[in-house]
């Protein structure tokens, strides 16, 4: 029994803490994917946190403040793109650009409708995201923890198995991955570089933007400034880790997921100090990488402004 | 010299008219005509840089013209975007190949225009379509292969196919034999024939005289931008062309004197290693470079020569077998040690291993000897002394413009870059000097310098390896030729007894009787 | 004519309309939600320039953030992106705390020790990850981040070590000795009013103008550079890329902590609990990024940021949202990545005049 409730607290807190990163990663999978390397994914998922929240409180409805959260990265997806698609800048510099502007215009925006304040107000239950089953089951039990849980939690899982079959059985998947390994070719077949990797680039910034609101929509109940503060960068090595492909990314959000639920588990005894506990994600990832991983291929055309020849 | 009955003078598929392409200042096209006909092969002759690549950008929608008309059969056209020209039936096979090289061979052919079955790619009608053609047009491919695991024969196959599929009559094929065996090209031109049997027309850019006479139909020749004239390939001879191309008569032929090799420099013993994936590609090679000759490696592109050479400069790994320089094993010594042992090298491709393209021309000249004297002091750089150097080498090597001590190695010309390196290389008078394509790219002034260069290191007694894809330069240079084929020496002739039949059919694999 | 045209490709100007535009976006946002433009920036200004202890509390701010700064710009230089200088810059700061704190040596020995063990730290953090980049291939952008993180909490574990702990109240260390700090002389803090001066500029100007010197004129700047520029090309030239990067991601973890011991001895004397990342690293990119990856160039660049650093944390008097700054910061650096575009458009305009 207690065993049980164990596991329905680890996958709770799994079930919690991964569809943000995972939102993220399969993001960045669009973006990395068709060639446009984005570190601005921790930006644009802060940006989706505020609005989000915000939206849901002057709406009360958490699906609209998702969806608007999702619309917010969009917009900074499309100011990456705009940027290092259309000007050829640098695509680090752009995404590092948009780690300063996102955080920063949440905040500023959110003290200049609070009155002052760097946190948006609570937002009551109902206009969260909704829990599946809610009530169905006892308070602490298996069920409770592991059924009765966000249903945009488990639609970022499907998502995953979306995303794999559009990468790899689809004609737009196959044009992202010829876009970001050989962009010329693709440009002698009448495929337009610019047009697909804007559209991954603000898809990109859309389901950061997701991310970002789930996380406000969910457990935290409202925007606070740290409130993403180095997810989007999980997220990002996730990808990495998982070698460019959404099930791969999957996996390593599940890496961090899982042990944010071992550490939720042992949370309160004091026996190992809780700093210790929440470093195990991070070296575990590179143990891992050391271990059984080692070299992951980036695309061939990634981080290479594309420039058309006229 | 079977030649082709296939066209049609009464259809005009394409028209070019004064078409000029400026880049700046630069003019790269300047009014250039062209006329193909149904069923034609086509010929566009003109040196490295001479404008032939440009003009068919032009007509495949990759470029804008400045100024001129474009007629597809008989209507004209304005083909602003690769997508438009595919539509018009336009196809090309580019030099350097546009595969994506994870993909399989289904998927770069049917990539941009993939067949469906609801939102799903229908991968199986895909393999049926591409069998049909392969089988209609002779054209052997495995459709399920990746292009980074086939070789360069059938990645050009690939992009025949790629072609077809989406429907053209009319193919350019841009330098296509640029990296085939003699049996391969062979094979292309028969290729070429089924192409022109079923109607299509076929343009060949290439500044091979060779195969122009073989396969072609008429000849436009462009020189510096300029065009030239189109004449009738039956009624013209090699020689003509030739001085038509670069508006000279050309000596292909390298002066050489007789001269007895000396000590033994370099010996290569059964050598073993893997490339980058893990696949076998050097299968016990053996090889013996001595002073004063010049040893061509003959063979085509993939069967180990970059490896070989790779291992020899130190920059991978043998997996066994022994390098010996001078008496000592070097094998698996890392590149410094080789470079201190004497060996040197001109690379195969300079702008990626030559240069450092962001380095000024004197920070390239000392590239390998910045850490010695008078370069450099306790480590810190001397900068007069690397001025001084930079000057006398560009004067002593004619490179320019004139004063480019600080100009930055990628604002030079290619020919001037292939100076910098070999002004580099050559003086720092290692034993033994490796040539890997040497002359790929550059235009026939510099070339001419660069078989001279060789030469006259042979003539001071330095050892040379020369590696090349191109059989003509092999012969011209070598006194003795090995052939290499699937990481093996499969023979070895004298350069003098060289004849072009027997080295290809070794290239290809065949044993020498 | 030859001058107009000098002045056009310079990368001076192209940063300073860059500024301009940042400055402008802020302003329109400030517009936006109902702030007066003109308040909040005269605000910022005065808080930085209007008293000499303004200027020094700028300059205070600014020491870390230069080494931040050319820490990143060096590693720049040789092809790496040193996403981990926040990571480095936390075990510099650790190092430096510790040896402040146990270490019983008189004051200018001291200090030395301490600022050492921070860049040894620093080199160790950085050395970690090149040595994974080479040796196991793992991509130094993925491993920075994971240390980065793994420094944070380290940092936090040990804060709350009971030996290290402080007594009192607050979460956070001891201070250091007396003989640690890296304070100025007494008669400048008086001069100056700034209590918080110390020799951390010096420290900074000193580090900058030794990374330019290596860069530009000793033998391992040419192989930093040539491998930065086309490793490929350097390694045919018999340069090892591998031990190049090891130590250009050495040197550039150095730096960092050389600013984490810089903010410790100079100004913090403890170090907190941290809540989120203190952000020093990140703010080193941008740094870097203004100062167009010259080391000299980010002396003044990390001023910059200092100053508005300083100057931003004083806009809360004016109901100002200090976020601003981030956000005119970060609108700088992405029209600084588009130098070439404002070039383009400058000179071709001028080139149609002239012809």
């Amino acid at each position: 029994m207690n065993i049980v409730t164990n596991l329905g607290l680890v996958i709770n807190a799994i079930l919690i803490c991964t569809p943000p990163l995972v939102l993220a990663a399969l993001g960045s999978c669009f973006s990395e994917r068709s060639g446009v390397v984005n570190i601005g994914i921790e930006g644009m998922m802060t940006i989706g946190a505020f609005t989000g929240a915000v939206v849901a409180y002057y709406t009360g409805s958490g699906w609209i403040g998702f969806l608007c959260g999702g619309l917010a990265g969009a917009a900074f997806g499309l100011i990456h793109a705009l940027f290092c698609i259309t000007f050829a800048a640098d695509q680090t510099i752009t995404g590092t650009a948009i780690n300063f502007i996102g955080p920063g215009l949440a905040v500023f925006l959110c003290k200049a409708l609070f009155d002052n304040s760097s946190d948006s107000p609570a937002l009551s239950p109902a206009s969260k995201l909704p829990k599946m089953f809610d009530g169905k089951f006892a308070a602490g039990s298996f069920g409770y923890n592991v059924i009765s849980t966000y249903s945009a939690a488990y639609l970022s899982f499907l998502l995953v198995a979306v995303i794999w079959f559009v990468f790899y059985k689809t004609r737009f998947g196959m044009k992202i991955r010829a876009v970001g390994e050989h962009p010329k070719a693709c440009e002698t077949l009448g495929i337009s570089v610019i047009k697909t990797r804007y559209i991954c680039v603000i898809l990109s910034g859309f389901l950061a933007g997701l991310g970002g609101s789930f996380v406000t929509l969910s457990t935290v109940s409202q925007f606070r400034p740290s409130v993403i503060v180095g997810q989007g960068f999980i997220a990002i090595a996730a990808v990495i880790f998982g070698k460019f492909s959404p099930g791969g990314a999957f996996l390593g959000c599940l890496i961090f997921g899982l042990c944010n639920g071992i550490k939720s588990l042992l949370g309160d005894n004091h026996i190992v100090s809780p700093n210790l506990i929440s470093m195990i994600p991070y070296v575990v990832t590179m143990l891992v990488l050391i271990f059984f991983v080692g070299k992951s291929r980036v695309p061939a055309a990634n981080g290479k402004p594309y420039v058309k020849s006229k | 010299m079977a030649k082709n009955s296939n066209i049609d003078k009464s259809q005009v598929v394409i028209q070019m008219k004064d078409i000029v392409k400026k880049f700046g200042s630069f003019t790269a096209n300047d009014h250039i005509n062209l006329t193909v006909h149904k069923g034609e092969v086509h010929a566009i002759l003109g040196e490295n840089g001479a404008g032939k690549s440009t003009l068919m950008n032009v007509l495949y929608g990759l470029l804008t013209p400045t100024s001129g008309t474009i007629e597809i059969n008989g209507q004209q056209v304005d083909i602003d975007s690769p997508d438009k020209a595919i539509s018009l039936g336009i196809g090309m096979v580019h030099q350097h190949f546009m595969l994506v090289e994870p993909f399989t061979v289904t998927e770069n052919i049917i990539l941009g225009k993939e067949p469906v079955k609801g939102i799903v790619v229908d991968k199986k009608e895909a393999r049926r379509q591409i069998l049909e053609l392969s089988e209609k047009y002779n054209l052997k491919v495995d459709p399920d292969a990746k292009i980074e695991d086939i070789s360069v024969g059938m990645q050009q196959r690939v992009e025949i196919l790629k072609v077809l599929y989406r429907g053209a009559n009319i193919l350019i094929l841009d330098e296509p034999t640029a990296s085939l065996t003699p049996q391969e090209i062979t094979e292309l031109m028969d290729i070429i024939k089924n192409l022109t049997a079923d109607g299509k027309s076929v343009i060949l850019i290439t500044h091979k005289l060779k195969e122009i006479k073989f396969a072609a139909d008429n000849c436009t020749i462009i020189r510096k931008g300029k065009y030239i004239d189109t004449v009738d390939v039956e009624e013209t001879s090699e020689d003509d062309l030739a001085a038509m191309m670069v508006g000279r008569k050309v000596n292909f032929k390298v002066e050489k004197k007789e001269q007895e090799p000396g000590d033994l420099v370099l010996e290569v013993k059964n050598l073993h290693a893997k490339d980058y994936r893990g696949v076998e590609i050097l299968k016990g090679l053996n090889l013996k470079v001595r002073k004063g000759e010049i040893v061509g490696l003959a063979g085509v592109d993939g069967n180990g020569q970059s490896q070989l050479i790779e291992i020899i400069t130190g920059l991978s790994k043998a997996v066994s077998g022994e390098v010996i320089m001078s008496g000592e094993n070097v094998v698996n010594k890392p590149p410094k040690y080789m470079f201190e042992k004497g060996i040197t090298s001109i690379p195969e491709d300079r702008q990626k291993h030559g240069l450092v393209l962001d380095f000024s021309v004197a920070e390239n000249l000392i590239l390998q000897n910045f850490g010695k004297a008078p370069f450099s002091k306790h480590g810190i750089l001397q900068k007069d002394k690397i001025m001084q150097h930079a000057t006398k080498m560009i004067e002593k090597f004619d490179i320019r413009p004139v004063g480019c001590e600080n100009r930055l190695a990628g604002h030079l010309s290619g020919g001037n870059q292939q100076k910098v390196i070999i002004a580099r290389e050559v003086t720092n008078d290692a034993e033994l000097l490796i040539a890997f394509n040497p002359t790929r790219g550059l235009d026939v002034g510099a070339i001419e310098f660069v078989h001279k260069y060789l030469v006259q290191q042979r003539n001071k007694n330095r050892a040379i390896l020369l590696v090349s894809f191109e059989l003509d330069e092999i012969m011209g240079l070598s006194d003795r030729i090995d052939v290499i084929f699937d990481g093996k020496i499969v023979g070895s002739v004298d350069g003098k007894d060289a004849d072009e039949n027997t080295l290809g059919y070794m290239m290809a694999g065949g044993k020498n009787e | 004519m030859n001058k107009k045209s000098k002045i056009f490709n310079s990368n001076i100007l192209y940063t300073f309309i860059a500024i301009l535009i940042g400055f402008l976006v802020g302003a329109i946002l400030l517009l936006a939600i109902g702030n007066d433009p003109v308040v909040a920036y005269s605000k910022l200004f005065s808080s930085v320039f209007s008293k000499p202890k303004y200027i020094v509390y700028s300059i205070v701010y600014a020491s870390p953030l230069i080494l931040t700064g050319l820490s990143v710009a060096f590693s720049f230089r040789t092809g790496v992106f040193n996403i981990g200088a926040e990571g480095q810059f936390v075990v510099g700061s650790l190092a430096a705390c510790l040896c402040g704190i146990f270490l019983k040596l008189p004051a200018p020995l001291h200090v030395l020790v301490c600022v050492l063990a921070a860049a040894a730290a620093g080199i160790v953090w950085g050395a970690i990850v090149g040595f994974l980049k080479i040796k196991r291939g793992i991509n130094e952008v993925l491993s920075y981040i994971m240390f980065n993180w793994i420094a944070f909490y380290l940092s936090n574990y040990v804060v709350n070590l009971k030996s290290v702990h402080r007594d009192g109240g607050g979460e956070a260390t001891k201070n250091i000795l007396e003989s640690a700090r890296m304070t100025a002389p007494k008669d400048i803090i008086k001069l100056t009013g700034c209590s918080d001066a110390n020799w951390g500029i010096i420290l900074a100007v000193v580090a900058a103008l030794a990374i330019w010197f290596i860069m530009n004129k000793t033998t391992l700047g040419f192989q930093l550079r040539s491998v930065g520029y086309s490793k490929t090309a350097a390694e045919y030239a018999g340069i090892s890329s591998n031990k190049i990067f090891l130590i250009s991601m050495s040197i550039s973890g150095a730096l960092a902590g050389l600013g984490g011991a810089v903010q410790t001895l100079g100004m913090g004397e403890r170090i907190s609990q941290f809540a989120t990342q203190e952000q020093y690293g990140f703010q080193g990119i941008t740094v870097a990024l203004i100062g167009s990856s010259h080391p000299i160039g980010c002396i003044f660049a990390g001023l910059f940021y200092g100053a508005m650093k300083y100057g931003g944390s004083k806009l809360t008097m004016v109901n100002v949202p200090q976020e601003v700054v981030n956000i005119i910061m970060g609108t700088i650096i992405i029209f600084v990545a588009i130098t070439h575009v404002f070039k383009s458009l400058l000179t071709k305009n001028k080139g149609g005049q002239n012809e």
